[in-house]
């Protein structure tokens, strides 16, 4: 695009405005986490990420949290996603709509309706945090499948799986050891952008009386704003970083399609 | 091939749908029959009570707040979604844009309350500033925690999700249509007025649909900056949770919840016909 020097002045100050506006609040939150009494600096609020017992287990739960998520989400969508471009075409759409239909429905509506659902998940697996999982798949499920589906559709998933069958391969070994490290990269994309959601998830949490970190960060709020400021700062760059090196993951995939 | 047989492949797919059906369509569908039910018969009490005025005002400063924060969003969105477009394609700019408009617009909630505590709260890092160095008082009687403060809030993510939404649109403009008006004798304001924005109408209004949907049925950011009183249908939906009689109607919060989701898919209804029209052109 041909630029005039105007217009390249005008784009610098516009984009140092945004930046402002962006990346102050951050700074703020740096700032006012280090803030000790009297104009010192102290990291007293940034250590109580790992000494406080509530914050900490909070921590721990959301992590673990994204963990199951991740892989009862690749258990239930991967197979099911082959098959259906395998075998089963004609439920590419019902599936489609499916998986995109969280993106209609707000996590607050699922959460008022779903208290029935987790009266029988809490008796049949008692009460622990991580009975969230089984939610939270269903919230991460859009995301999830577009970054699998992009690259699902980036390879000629019913050639190699004719190849395999005809050199007698079972159905297994077809997804488990032909589709499946096709779409690495897909998968990588999809467990980081579940994993960056699941640890900023906080209406359904909230509502059902589950303690992960979002919901000790709001009620820290009200006692010790230096922790809580400090946990989303640490939040914010943590899910950053994952969807930095999910761009990166993202372009390498791109150059991968060009060359097959 | 027996009708059977070409019914086993779809089986394995009974998991999944299972699976969906019980934490997606269950919840739903007890939202929607809650919402139309007392004590296991038909009533429409719980949706003529949408019409007390607690409700409505709920809804109205719903509407308000969604609609202010998605122009300021999808304007000031579309600038900067232009600005990175602008700074080439595999620029590290826009790959850090990208990834921190991801951070704020989808996993941010909470955590953007706090920033904007830390920020412009009463010990704010810009509030003490000012009122040490300049006298200025920004925070005045509080307004980060009423109707104003949300709409900044919101702001700090509509903004980013805009970027998101509306690159590919920006990315779809072909240099070649540029260079066709150009040699067809026009400048660079016809150019826009006339070929680019025209051809970004339907883009744009989709996506400012969808920042408003986006921003009806946030919760996190509303929930932790405001602590008093429930000035959006978001909040009103949780006190009629965690108290189970509002209004005296129990089943307010399906009611409400019912009304979110019709509202939700109403504007996602329109955002899918304009998305048709976009990709007729933008690919």
């Amino acid at each position: 695009m041909r630029t005039s020097p105007a217009f390249r002045v005008v784009r610098v100050v516009l984009l140092l405005l945004f930046a402002v506006f962006f990346f102050g609040p951050l700074l703020a939150m740096l700032d006012f986490s280090t803030r000790g009494t009297n104009g010192s600096r102290t990291w007293a609020a940034w250590a109580n990420l790992v000494e406080d017992p509530e914050l900490n287990r909070a921590i721990v739960a959301s992590l673990l949290l994204s963990l199951f998520t991740v892989v009862l989400m690749l258990l239930l969508l991967v197979p099911t996603m082959i098959w259906v471009r395998l075998r089963v075409p004609r439920a590419t759409r019902l599936l489609e709509f499916l998986c995109l239909l969280p993106l209609t429905i707000p996590a607050l509506v699922i959460v008022v309706g779903i208290t029935n659902v987790y009266q029988w998940v809490t008796y049949f697996l008692g009460d622990h945090v991580l009975n969230l999982t089984f939610v939270y798949v269903v919230l991460v499920l859009p995301f999830a499948y577009r970054a699998i589906e992009s690259a699902l559709s980036s390879i000629d998933a019913t050639t190699l799986a004719e190849a395999a069958r005809s050199l007698g391969a079972g159905w297994g070994t077809v997804i488990g050891r032909i589709i499946v490290p096709n779409i690495w990269s897909g998968l990588l994309s999809a467990a980081f952008i579940s994993v960056a959601l699941v640890l900023g998830e906080f209406t359904i949490a909230s509502l059902l009386n589950y303690e992960n970190m979002q919901v000790v960060i709001a009620l820290l709020g009200k006692s010790d704003a230096n922790t809580s400021v400090a946990a989303s700062l640490a939040a914010i760059a943590f899910a950053f970083v994952l969807l930095l090196l999910l761009s990166v993951v993202g372009r390498s995939r791109r150059t991968e399609g060009k060359v097959t | 091939m027996s009708r059977l047989a070409r019914l086993t492949p779809s089986l394995a797919l009974l998991p999944f749908l299972l699976y969906l059906t019980v934490f997606l369509l269950v919840p739903t569908v007890t939202v929607v029959v809650g919402a139309f039910a007392e004590n296991g018969t038909f009533t429409l009490a719980n949706i003529t009570a949408l019409a007390d005025p607690v409700a409505l005002t709920a809804l109205r400063t719903s509407v308000l707040l969604s609609a202010v924060s998605a122009v300021i969003g999808a304007v000031f969105g579309a600038v900067l979604a232009y600005l990175i477009v602008s700074g080439g394609q595999a620029s590290w700019l826009r790959r850090s844009v990208i990834s921190l408009s991801g951070v704020l617009a989808q996993c941010g909630g909470v955590m953007l309350a706090f920033a904007f505590i830390a920020t412009i709260g009463y010990s704010g890092v810009l509030t003490v500033w000012l009122r040490d160095h300049l006298g200025i008082d920004i925070f005045g009687s509080g307004w980060l925690f009423a109707l104003p403060g949300l709409i900044l809030v919101y702001a700090y993510f509509q903004i980013p999700l805009m970027v998101i939404v509306f690159l590919p649109a920006l990315d779809g403009i072909k240099p070649q249509w540029r260079e066709a008006s150009v040699n067809l004798g026009a400048n660079g304001w016809q150019y826009w007025t006339q070929v680019a924005f025209p051809l970004l109408r339907p883009a744009f209004l989709g996506a400012t649909l969808l920042l408003f949907a986006n921003a009806f049925a946030a919760y996190a950011t509303a929930a932790a900056l405001v602590s008093q009183g429930n000035p959006i249908v978001p909040l009103l939906i949780r006190s009629g949770l965690s108290s189970e009689v509002l209004l005296g109607h129990q089943h307010l919060a399906y009611a409400l919840a019912f009304e979110m989701i019709v509202v939700v898919a109403a504007v996602m209804g329109m955002y899918g016909l304009l998305l048709r029209r976009t990709a007729r052109w933008l690919r």
